[in-house]
């Protein structure tokens, strides 16, 4: 008996956060709708016309960005015009190719000292005497290591 | 500009200011407007038409009424459910782009006098320095409070570099009558958008804020022309400052005296203008 007669919530117990996990998502927006129609009973409003004043002349003409640059003067300004006023007109589609912090010209030149000085970190005692030998900025990969070759018949 | 207007539309103005009957917006597009004017949004025209004087039928369930959402722009003020004018120009109307009900009126006037507005983006002067605020002078009634972290990539310890005397480009989050008005240089994201301190040289001045308005327009020539002409930068206040800088001190010169003048030009004196120094 006990089990089929469900106990009763009150209201308040079921709006705490702790209850409101259990339930699914239609049961959620029937308890939102009750409340809005709550408190929306209670709102005192103005029966006005919906005239909202704005004192901003941004929102009345379409105006540039504030900041321009001429013929290069000031190449950072003038990327800033494009992606400013390219907003206003629609919304700006993120390039992710054009986007790097790093320039590519800038990762191949940084790669390439990078390649000796991490070489230089596995390279025995032996092979690093030859990294050391060209240090005017030309990194020589050292020799191939001498193996055991097989006799060819 | 306005002076072969005036003179018709201040009698037609002055009739219906002594008819003290309100015009409808519709019908003053572009015209010229009075303060004191009373002007009637479409939606009230039928049942002011032809009743006249102010009688209006009953309604049995007032929310019935089709709420437009009209926005009153500057120049203009709300009064009972008609738009009172505050300032004399043109009243002007936008059409709402993505269908946000009612669109936008305002009123084109023009003045010198700068009173600060949130979201403008107006040029300051750094005229004091006071623990972790700056106050710039931005051309209104009191100057503007810019805090240091207000800046990209400014934290406690990694201060921004700004002196007493820098030239600041930032725009207001509080601006009303009640409050010292409040400037950041980064927008909402933190990014800072080409805000912040303008660079060492170049020249500022001051122009009315309708001109500013006017160069700032999508399809303005004068700005187009005057880039033709050599490389060169400009900043845009709307409080009424414009910076320029260009290579030569007689460049930046000629740059401000053009900007300046332009404003009572005509068309033909700016092209004449504008030819002679390219030939030069």
């Amino acid at each position: 008996y006990a089990a089929q007669q469900k106990t009763k919530l009150s209201k308040n117990l079921m709006r705490m956060k702790f209850m409101q996990r259990g339930l699914d998502s239609e049961t959620k927006k029937q308890l939102e709708g009750e409340e809005k129609k709550i408190i929306g009973e209670e709102h005192w409003y103005l029966d006005l016309p919906a005239l909202t004043k704005r004192q901003s002349f941004l929102l009345c003409e379409d105006l540039l960005y504030g900041r321009m640059s001429f013929r290069g003067f000031n190449p950072e300004v003038e990327k800033l015009m494009l992606q400013m006023n390219a907003k206003n007109k629609a919304e700006v589609f993120e390039d992710k190719t054009e986007e790097v912090d790093v320039s590519d010209e800038e990762m191949a030149r940084r790669y390439e000292t990078l390649v000796g000085t991490i070489g230089k970190k596995f390279a025995k005692k032996r092979d690093r005497v030859s990294y050391e030998e060209h240090e005017n900025g030309d990194v020589k990969l050292p020799k191939e290591k001498e193996m055991f070759l097989k006799p060819r018949d | 500009m306005l002076a072969p207007a005036m003179a018709e539309v201040v009698a037609v103005a002055a009739e219906s200011l002594a008819g003290s009957r309100a015009r409808a917006a519709r019908t003053v597009l572009n015209q010229v407007v009075l303060p004191g004017e009373e002007l009637l949004l479409p939606e009230q025209e039928d049942a002011e038409g032809p009743g006249g004087g102010g009688e209006r039928p009953l309604r049995l369930n007032a929310g019935a009424r089709s709420r437009v959402r009209v926005v009153c722009g500057p120049g203009l003020r709300r009064c009972g459910d008609r738009l009172l004018v505050t300032k004399c120009g043109r009243l002007r109307h936008k059409e709402p782009g993505s269908g946000s009900g009612g669109g936008v009126y305002w009123v084109d006037s023009q003045q010198k006098r700068y009173v600060p507005v949130k979201g403008d983006h107006v040029i300051g002067i750094v005229t004091a320095k006071s623990g972790d605020i700056f106050k710039v002078d931005v051309g209104g009634s009191e100057p503007a409070s810019l805090s240091y972290l207000a800046f990209e990539g400014a934290t406690k310890r990694n201060r921004p570099n700004v002196q007493v005397g820098d030239l600041i480009y930032g725009q207001f989050v509080v601006a009303n009558k009640d409050m010292e008005p409040e400037m950041v240089c980064i927008d909402s994201c933190g990014r800072a958008n080409g805000m912040g301190v303008i660079g060492h040289d170049g020249l500022l001045f001051k122009v009315t804020l309708g001109l500013i308005r006017k160069l700032l327009a999508p399809d303005c020539e004068i700005i187009q022309e005057v880039g033709k002409l050599y490389p060169l930068e400009i900043v845009f206040g709307m409080n009424g400052r414009i910076w320029v800088k260009a290579k030569t001190i007689q460049q930046t010169l000629i740059l401000a005296n053009i900007l300046e003048a332009c404003e009572h030009m005509t068309t033909d004196q700016r092209k004449q203008i504008f030819s002679r120094l390219a030939e030069s």
